[in-house]
């Protein structure tokens, strides 16, 4: 049996999936409860699994992010929402000064299974500090995995696999991608590695990588690229920290020209950590420079500018031709 | 200014009880209500009255413009008008505001064109206010972040030797964060002549008062820091016109802060997006509608004979063609360029930028 879902309902199903199979998961967030969250990802599940698993907090982040490490000392397995991108940094102080460093304080012995859902990213008009990408915060961050859905099935595999991972997990959901289409899900999700990209294209002239919502951008560049007769390879990176290393380096060798796309700012963003690792380790299989695509080293602008600042087909079609004629 | 509660109250409604030890205006049996307002005088009553009337006018125009799709989701203050001129009209220019999203046009009562914070909610970065002209920070959306801001500006202005007071808005859900209990704090130790005015209108989103907190008074949470708590019906704008005018003679005389609760209710949805049936009953809800504050003081003038009816809604006319007009303008309002915007960043714009930094491709025109 298998069923049509968009990716918040995925992200819901996963979150069912998992207070079903766990007796210890618990999910802690604001308005998750009644109101099943701002974007309606745990809508019923309160109902069913009542309030002490799937609790309405009060509006402390730093609290209950901190809380739910305590929770995990004791044996439950907390998942917790934070309700917009920006509203994770009050929590910032736990997850990098504690988060982090737990499975380390206890020389390897224990680790946090903790995962902290943050919808992130812009693209959905919405006011300022609702539209961060803040996922290389997390990734420069030691001790935190970081992985990023970019469609249905990927949402609900990863986030069961995120639940079951034993360390804390920063699972970034691209919220303009929330309602986006529907995709076939099966009725159980089976947990997928948190270290694999997926190739999502084939394509052999250019290899364009992204993740969560610049995916989509990458496959309509690819869709452009395709009419103008070079077939691009797309990459969904998806999982940010660790990188996978091996998928990275495999493109790089049979593609040779690479472009990376990211709506966060590009200084220090994960471009630049992929285009770092493709000129340290296959330099010499490389036909043309990294590119990077990315957004701007400034505050997400108000939404009149968002379409300018976000990547666009546009601007990676135009980064891939650079590549190509380089 | 306490409540007696009583047969001559004539508007005592569903929640009444939740309004006990809040000081009140509209709530004194009338005689004495007549004669509190007769007090004000005239002028600030009518003054008060002008003040909700444009910010309800605002209001609804904004929800009206959200419809139409001139602007994005908008956070509205319906009932809330109370606290917000009252608050506004008891300071003085020189003194600083740090408002929230659901404080947003507070600046036009300063002297700021509406069409200003109408176009933050369009996303236009001319939305962004003129902060020292009119002492008033810009709008805040994380929760509670705001509040050391306003402790770090009363405070310093009373190392500088000024008199200028600081207030800081919040609703209910910001008192369960960090940042507001550091800043209680703080502004207690520093004796910071700021104000934290809290809009209890009961719900944060979806969460009510009771996850939210165990004090059944938010006031009472003063007590912890070494301050007065105080509290007031916020939906009497004359009341709460005098507990910010006392909170900021304390603080200006140099007795430091004060944490004043505004007792209300939030009549309408959390903003545009938000569907309250989803969390409360929509009819217990609508049981509040009673204690709406505009209808209520215009009540209370016209019964103490300080405005007539006509004059009254004539203000509300007025504002309501203002706030029109204002909203007319945003459609053909230039949007700066996205280089503009980023020259807007730094003080000395660095490379990253500037023309090379925004370049994309970073190589290729030779290549
Ligand atoms: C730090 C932070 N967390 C979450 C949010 C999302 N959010 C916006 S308003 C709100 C509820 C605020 O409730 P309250 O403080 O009572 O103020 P009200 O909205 O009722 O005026 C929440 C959770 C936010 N803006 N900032
Ligand atoms: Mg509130």
């Amino acid at each position: 049996m298998s069923t049509q879902v968009t990716m918040v309902e995925a992200v819901g199903r996963a979150l069912g999936q998992v207070l079903e199979e766990d007796p210890r998961a618990i999910l802690l967030g604001e308005d998750i409860g009644v109101n099943g969250g701002v974007f309606r990802a745990t809508a019923g599940l309160q109902e069913r699994f009542g309030p002490d698993r799937v609790v309405d907090t009060p509006l402390s982040e730093a609290g209950f992010v901190g809380a739910a490490i305590g929770m995990c000392l004791v044996g439950l397995h907390p998942i917790v929402e934070i309700q917009f991108d920006a509203f994770v940094y009050p929590a910032f102080e736990q997850l990098a000064s504690h988060a982090g460093r737990f499975r380390w304080r206890t020389n390897g012995a224990y680790g946090l299974p903790l995962v902290i859902r943050i919808p992130y990213g812009g693209g959905t008009k919405a006011p300022e500090l609702h539209s961060d990408s803040p996922e290389t915060l997390f990734s420069h961050t030691p001790g935190l995995r970081v992985v990023a859905p970019s469609d249905p099935l990927s949402a609900g595999e990863m986030l069961v696999a995120a639940a079951a991972c034993g360390d804390p997990v920063i699972y970034m959901e691209p919220k303009r991608l929330y309602r986006r289409s529907r995709a076939e899900v099966p009725d159980r999700f089976q947990a997928l590695s948190l270290d694999r990209a997926q190739v999502v294209r084939p394509g052999a002239d250019v290899a364009i990588l992204a993740h969560g919502a610049m995916v989509e951008v990458a496959m309509g560049a690819a869709e452009q690229l395709a009419a103008q007769g070079a077939s691009a390879r797309v990459v969904d990176l998806r999982c940010l920290y660790p990188l996978d290393r091996d998928t990275l380096l495999r493109t790089a060798t049979e593609v040779g020209r690479v472009v990376v796309v990211h709506e966060a700012p590009r200084h220090s963003g994960l471009a630049a950590e992929v285009a770092a690792i493709l000129q340290e380790e296959v330099a010499d299989h490389l036909l043309a420079p990294v590119l990077r695509v990315t957004g701007m080293d400034m505050p997400f602008p108000l939404f009149q500018l968002e379409d300018q600042a976000l990547p666009s087909a546009a601007r990676v079609v135009s980064a891939a031709r650079a590549t190509l004629e380089y | 200014m306490m409540r007696e509660l009583g047969a001559a109250s004539d508007d005592l409604a569903p929640g009444a009880e939740l309004m006990e030890g809040a000081s009140t205006v509209l709530g004194l049996p009338s005689d004495r209500r007549r004669q509190a307002l007769a007090g004000m005088g005239r002028p600030l009553v009518l003054e008060l009255f002008a003040a909700m009337a444009r910010l309800r006018a605002f209001d609804e125009r904004a929800v009206i413009l959200q419809r139409q799709g001139v602007i994005g989701t908008y956070p509205t203050y319906f009932g809330e008008e109370a606290v917000q001129a009252g608050s506004v009209l008891a300071l003085e220019d020189r003194d600083w505001l740090f408002p929230t999203y659901r404080q947003n046009s507070v600046v036009v009562l300063r002297g700021c064109p509406p069409e200003v914070p109408l176009l933050l909610w369009r996303g236009n970065p001319a939305g962004w206010h003129d902060v020292q002209a009119l002492h008033t920070a810009p709008v805040c959306v994380p929760v509670a972040t705001n509040y050391p801001h306003a402790v770090g500006a009363a405070w310093g202005s009373r190392l500088l030797g000024e008199a200028s007071v600081a207030l800081a808005y919040g609703g209910d859900g910001s008192t369960s964060e960090g940042d507001f209990h550091e800043a209680c704090n703080l502004a207690a130790v520093a004796r910071a002549p700021v104000i934290f005015l809290v809009t209890n209108n009961q719900w944060a989103i979806s969460t009510p008062l009771r996850l939210q907190t165990r004090v059944e008074r938010i006031a009472d949470k003063a007590s912890a820091y070494g301050m007065p708590g105080v509290r007031v019906d916020g939906f009497d704008v004359f009341a709460c016109h005098l507990a910010i005018s006392e909170a900021a003679a304390r603080a200006r005389s140099g007795d430091g802060p004060t944490l004043v609760e505004a007792v209300g209710y939030r009549l309408g949805p959390h903003g545009t997006a938000d569907e309250p049936s989803l969390y409360r009953d929509p009819e217990s809800a609508r049981r509040w509608d009673v204690w709406e504050p505009i209808g209520r003081a215009g009540k209370a003038l016209v019964d103490a004979g300080l405005a007539s009816a006509d004059e009254l809604a004539k203000l509300g006319a007025d504002a309501a063609a203002e706030m029109r007009e204002a909203g007319d303008r945003l459609q053909d309002f230039p949007v700066p360029s996205l280089e503009e915007v980023a020259a807007r960043v730094y003080r000395d714009t660095p490379w990253t930028l500037g023309a090379e930094g925004l370049r994309e491709p970073t190589f290729g025109e030779e290549g």
